[in-house]
């Protein structure tokens, strides 16, 4: 990969267009100049099984044509929509093909009769972690995962992405203990080379059935740690850094053909596009509904699809919550269209009120910052190794957390001083400069019924 | 106010060898080993689960003091086994069938230990029958932790499942309310680490 990134320069990082835009086999684009809705909705509390099989699908087709018909009432230019599967249909794949295959037929459907270019995306769950420690190349859930990638473009996916978990049976109790060590090795090794591996064989399935391999997200790492941070368990500053961190695990998947657009809940896919020019889709405020974060307007900042995360089909005052979050998206997308329209000033404008709005409040704002991403985003990819690309990002990262704390640019709450100054010393003293080195000072620190280091051709 | 104040502060800091170096002492001085677990040991750890709920100190902390708990722990259970000392109560947890959240699990199961109570963490993915085998090997509390919404229905499952038995249930994680614990028969319900704690108290009491 090129060490020159794709966006050098503020005024061609913004919302709706990027270098490397796509256009789907039904006329979907993303990133040629206009943002639009990425919906996620999910069933309401409720046992998955034979039985209820019926009800499952009544659910989806439920929340299907609500999404549809409200999107199409807002006149709604573009909808993606994403089937993100719970275990038990990766677990059974032809439960989750079976709603795959009702999600598309109906979209396609739509498209037809109303004009709207839609497109499907696939997510199906990365379940190698039901074994414990797990099992990542081999066994019955990979196989169950490997169907479904083969069966994706049959059951009339457009995009295939995954929220991938490799390094995470670490990486938890490295952020439950502040260990930034402990979380390089669990991104910058276990992550990087597991990406590698399934990456290869998600974009070889995408090739062999006409799908678009699109991207994943550190999601299990990265979002972990802002929803632990949320919750006043660890240290903002420490979640922040964990961000950045993630930035080259995610990296890997469009190294090995991913064309995007990253997952929704990949904040970090902010530097994904800055440094390769793919599109992304993002969440924030709309995705409230699935989850409460400090960045709820920065992530709209540079996004090309903009999400809710996933929303419960449960009843609102003013409707089910899925037609009530693709309302909220639509307004979301066309203010920021209408800006776009008016001229590239008031889109750049738009998006630096957006980013202004969140970035002093909060450290984990501050680091998607998109000036703040490009100085880091070039750092990143003087490294030529994932490895190198980690503990780049975790420094870069931390330099820029101190001078903006120095120059009070954000929020650096007292309690939190002293654990950026932990930060630094560990990048010093702790964090080796090789892979090789990273690997002898953590493998003796590993339990093996935690983590099986082979999983990740670590002897 | 602890007995033994230095070392309070010492597990409260973190200070692993120095609680070492301090229970030692007075172990070597003739002092009630129980009396240096519930008059020092244990107010330690619910100081600083205390703190964690004020927003005073991070998990992380919480985390290096109940290490240095641990070291002193290596010295006073072997010595407590010998005056037949029992825990305040056996109790296991585990993340419910379906769900492989361990974050909160985990802590939850550290600060029961710190408080004193023998603790059996079952692990994640726990179908009925691993919940029966704790409650079958005298398990008086059994905490169930989900932290999808797809997955609290195999909390209701467990819950009438021992709906005619002695044991208390208690449940938590991130989508579970007061009302859900209610609502399935739940005998109570805590909201994080620190809760928990008092929750296990209360329906013990």
């Amino acid at each position: 990969m090129s060490k020159s990134i794709a966006i050098p320069t503020l005024d061609q990082f913004v919302y709706g267009v990027c270098p490397k835009p796509i256009t789907t086999a039904r006329g979907l684009e993303l990133g040629t100049g206009t943002v639009f809705p990425e919906v996620n909705f999910t069933l309401p509390t409720m046992n998955i099984n034979e039985e209820t099989w019926t009800q499952v699908v009544a659910q989806y087709t439920e929340m299907i044509d609500d999404v549809i018909r409200r999107a199409i009432e807002l006149e709604v230019p573009q909808l993606l929509i994403e089937f993100e599967t719970l275990p038990e249909m990766t677990i059974r794949p032809e439960w989750a093909l079976k709603i795959n295959r009702l999600l598309a037929d109906k979209l396609i459907a739509a498209q037809e009769a109303s004009g709207m270019k839609t497109a499907l995306r696939f997510t199906p769950n990365d379940i190698r972690e039901f074994s414990r420690p797990p099992i990542m190349r081999s066994g019955k859930y990979w196989d169950s995962m490997l169907e479904t990638f083969a069966k994706a473009g049959e059951a009339g996916a457009d995009f295939l992405s995954i929220e991938s978990t490799g390094g995470k049976e670490l990486c938890d109790e490295a952020l439950m203990n502040a260990d930034l060590p402990g979380v390089v090795f669990a991104l910058g090794v276990l992550g990087c080379r597991d990406m590698e591996f399934l990456w290869k064989h998600m974009v070889d399935a995408c090739k062999a059935n006409g799908v678009i391999p699109a991207g994943d997200s550190a999601c299990g790492f990265a979002n972990t740690a802002m929803v632990l941070a949320d919750k006043k368990m660890i240290p903002k500053v420490f979640a922040a850094v964990v961000r950045v961190a993630t930035v080259p695990r995610t990296l890997v998947a469009v190294e090995q053909g991913a064309v995007g657009p990253c997952k929704d809940c990949a904040y970090e896919g902010i530097y994904i596009k800055a440094i390769t020019g793919t599109p992304i889709s993002l969440e924030g405020k709309s995705a409230a509904c699935a989850h409460l974060s400090p960045i709820g307007n920065i992530a709209s900042a540079v996004c090309d699809c903009w999400s809710n995360e996933s929303v419960q089909n449960v009843q609102l005052l003013s409707g089910k919550a899925p037609e009530v979050s693709v309302e909220q998206l639509a307004y979301d997308c066309r203010l920021m269209n209408t800006a776009a329209a008016s001229s590239p000033e008031d889109a750049l404008r738009l998006r630096d009120w957006l980013v202004d709005s969140d970035s002093a409040l909060d450290p984990q704002a501050y680091v998607l910052r998109p000036d703040v991403v490009l100085r880091i985003s070039e750092k990143i990819m003087q490294e030529e190794t994932a490895y190198g690309r980690t503990r780049a990002a975790v420094a870069a990262a931390i330099d820029e957390l101190r001078k903006g704390a120095e120059s009070k640019a954000y929020r650096l709450e007292e309690r939190e001083e002293s654990w950026l100054d932990m930060m630094e010393m560990a990048i010093e003293d702790d964090i080796p400069e090789t892979e090789a080195e990273m690997i002898a000072q953590q493998v003796p620190l590993v339990d093996a019924a935690k983590c099986d280091l082979r999983e990740y051709g670590i002897k | 106010m602890a007995k033994n104040e230095e070392l309070f502060n010492a597990i409260i800091k973190g200070k692993r060898k120095d609680v070492t170096a301090l229970v030692q002492a007075d172990v070597d001085a003739g002092a009630s080993v129980e009396g240096i677990l519930m008059d020092s040991m244990i107010p330690a750890m619910r100081e600083i689960g205390d703190r964690f709920s004020r927003n005073e100190v991070y998990v992380p902390e919480m985390l290096i003091a109940a290490r240095a708990m641990q070291a002193g722990l290596d010295i006073v259970e072997p010595l407590l086994a010998d005056t037949g000392h029992e825990p305040i109560a056996k109790v296991a947890i585990g993340t419910v069938k379906g769900d492989l959240h361990d974050i909160g699990k985990n802590l939850v199961a550290m600060m029961l230990k710190g408080a004193g109570y023998e603790v059996t963490d079952l692990g994640v993915d726990c179908d009925i029958s691993k919940y029966e085998e704790a409650v079958n090997d005298g398990t008086q509390v059994l905490l169930l932790s989900a932290l999808l919404t797809t997955t609290m229905p195999a909390m209701k499952e467990v819950t009438e499942h021992f709906k005619d038995s002695d044991v208390k249930i208690l449940v938590g994680g991130a989508p579970i309310t007061q009302e859900y614990a209610d609502e399935i028969g739940a005998d109570g319900y805590a909201g994080d680490a620190n809760q928990a704690v008092g929750a296990v108290e209360k329906v013990l009491a």
